[in-house]
């Protein structure tokens, strides 16, 4: 009898346990998500402009939850394959607005080869299929949105610009070679001139 | 009635140390609704209509004698106008399409409120445009009502349907439907009544209100997810063809045709989410327990409180009406310069549930100038500290942010 209340009330103290441990690593995961870094790309980020020319653009849109972006990219180089120049417009929550903006940092200078592996880790990264320490290093900056793996419902926002440029890198490999794609792309409007 | 007592009857807000603010969403089930459908499946389950064995007579029985119920709980006149749906989505779209594109012709007009949810709206968009008839919107002004001017302003002779919402899901303005409805029918329309979000909170008279076809989901009114209730008046439901075709609604099966059964088996295709309807049965069971007036009484004090308090932080926007008698259990809200995904985030982390984004009404919301609100909205298992956590919550989340914040 006594050894059978004992069980019980180990278990429950386990589960307390877990219970507290759970509640302090979201409040955790909160105060890290939420500080200067990501703030200050959310609210007042330099990378929220107009370009004054671009060869891509693409909207990307959360319905759930009203996030919205507008992706700009200019590329350069001898091949058209660097990211010579990047901007966002729009508005959503603070990890939606953060994460472009940041997005945008790490990928600006970087090839087209370059950045969709970047892109590739990052969301690997936020689905918890990469942990180790030095492929991650690759993300710069964008490091900061690691604990959102651990907030499920934040996961979205993170990715959203991800998401949106993922796909405008797949249609930009060989701007220069391609031009049946160019003109599929400008019968679409999405591509533009100078 | 002890109010404490209440939330007792209620095992997910027992078990859990959340404070549940998202009843608009959903409504956590009492132990006696729960207790009903796991007694179906142990004594009482078989396929209604289907056998001749004592079984499935009594799961027939459980079945329609639900129907009876609930024809007694909205008042309907007869038990045939009542359909079961899977939700109010569903019964809005068996109207559109079985009503709405039989009965519109060019020229003609729906006429929808402002603040409609996405499924009394996306459908009438699809009919419009198929019957080549026109839609059209009653607005609401800035006491987020909508006026006895705009009604008359915009019903006319044109007009065959009128869909509109008792109570806003963004808003919690109560409408004045029995005005609108008997206007309606003076300039020759059809009324379409979506009780969603009164039937939880007050007593609902169908024959009283003479709305033509009222539907409701039952997860917003304590009763499982996945069933919902069409009422149609029955000449009019007699005239329509059916929605779901197949098993059960039929009367002969022919390989080349089919005739169809009577009301309320016409509309009711397939074997029906039979649970749902015995949960719908105790649920109303619970309420009449409780009674509409208790549930009145708790929710009016406690509205009225959460009304006061949220007033007093003074970084709130609220978005209702300043006539506390036309204003139900729901208050939408904005902290200026937070996302609301934001601050449910934050909000979430203390415990706290409640709705941010556009609570499936985006035309409203743009109508309004903003893409997204946070929403709070009660129900009678919340009390006075549910309001208080939410308030602590809301001063964190600010405090949280205020720096971030431009002025």
């Amino acid at each position: 009898m006594i050894c059978l209340k004992n069980i019980l009330r180990n278990k429950i103290i386990r589960l307390m346990k877990t219970y507290i441990k759970r509640k302090v690593n979201l409040m955790e995961d909160l105060t890290d998500i939420y500080n200067d870094l990501i703030m200050e790309h959310s609210m007042n980020s330099y990378n929220k402009k107009k370009l004054d020319t671009r060869d891509f653009k693409k909207k990307g849109h959360n319905p759930n939850c009203g996030d919205e972006i507008e992706i700009e990219i200019k590329l350069g180089g001898e091949n058209k394959d660097i990211i010579e120049d990047m901007a966002f417009s729009g508005h959503g929550c603070a990890i939606s607005q953060s994460s472009t903006s940041i997005m945008i940092d790490v990928l600006k200078g970087k090839t087209i080869k370059e950045a969709k592996d970047i892109v590739k880790t990052f969301i690997e990264m936020i689905k918890r299929e990469i942990k180790d320490e030095e492929e991650l290093k690759k993300l710069e900056e964008a490091i900061a949105f690691k604990n959102i793996s651990n907030m499920p419902a934040r996961v979205k926002c993170a990715l959203l610009a991800w998401h949106t440029i993922e796909d405008i890198l797949k249609r930009s490999v060989n701007l220069s070679k391609e031009t049946c794609l160019l003109t599929d792309l400008l019968t679409k409007g999405e591509l533009y001139g100078k | 009635m002890d109010i404490k007592q209440i939330k007792k009857d209620f095992p997910l807000l027992e078990n859990n140390k959340i404070t549940y603010l998202d009843s608009g969403a959903t409504t956590q089930k009492p132990q006696q609704v729960i207790k009903a459908i796991e007694k179906f499946y142990k004594k009482t389950n078989a396929n209604p209509h289907r056998g001749a064995y004592s079984l499935s007579i009594e799961a027939t029985e459980a079945y329609e004698n639900t129907r009876t119920k609930i024809a007694k709980f909205i008042n309907a006149k007869h038990k045939e106008e009542i359909i079961f749906c899977k939700n109010a989505s569903e019964a809005l779209n068996l109207i559109a399409y079985s009503y709405g594109l039989d009965n519109l012709k060019e020229g003609e007009e729906v006429v929808l409120s402002i603040m409609e949810h996405h499924s009394n709206l996306v459908p009438w968009q699809y009919v419009t445009k198929k019957t080549q008839s026109n839609l059209k919107y009653m607005y609401i002004d800035e006491n987020y009502e909508i006026t006895e001017e705009e009604i008359k302003t915009k019903i006319t002779e044109k007009t065959k349907i009128v869909g509109i919402s008792h109570i806003s899901n963004v808003l919690g303005t109560i409408n004045n439907v029995k005005e609108i409805i008997k206007y309606a029918h003076k300039k020759g329309a059809i009324v379409v009544l979506d009780v969603s979000q009164s039937i939880p909170h007050l007593k609902i008279d169908v024959q009283e209100l003479d709305a033509d076809f009222v539907v409701f989901s039952g997860h917003k009114m304590l009763a499982p997810l996945g069933i919902g209730v069409l009422y149609g008046k029955r000449e009019i439901l007699n005239n329509m063809k059916p929605f779901l075709m197949g098993g059960d609604m039929i009367e002969y099966v022919y390989e080349q045709d089919t005739t169809y059964a009577p009301l309320p088996n016409k509309f009711e295709a397939g074997t029906q989410n039979v649970e749902g309807v015995i949960g719908l049965g105790a649920a109303i069971d619970y309420i009449n327990n409780i009674g509409y007036d208790t549930i009145e009484e708790i929710e009016k004090e406690l509205v009225k409180y959460a009304r006061q308090e949220l007033s007093k932080l003074d970084f709130l926007e609220m978005y209702m009406t300043p006539n506390e008698e036309n204003h139900s259990a729901v208050i939408s809200f904005n902290i200026n310069g937070v996302h609301p995904h934001d601050v449910s985030s934050v909000l979430d982390s203390q415990g706290i549930c409640i709705r941010s984004g556009n609570h499936c009404a985006q035309p409203l919301l743009r109508f309004l100038g903003f893409d997204s609100t946070c929403r709070a909205s009660f129900y009678f298992y919340n009390t006075k500290d549910d309001v208080d956590t939410l308030i602590i919550g809301l001063q964190k989340v600010y405090d949280m942010f205020k720096k971030y914040i431009k002025k």
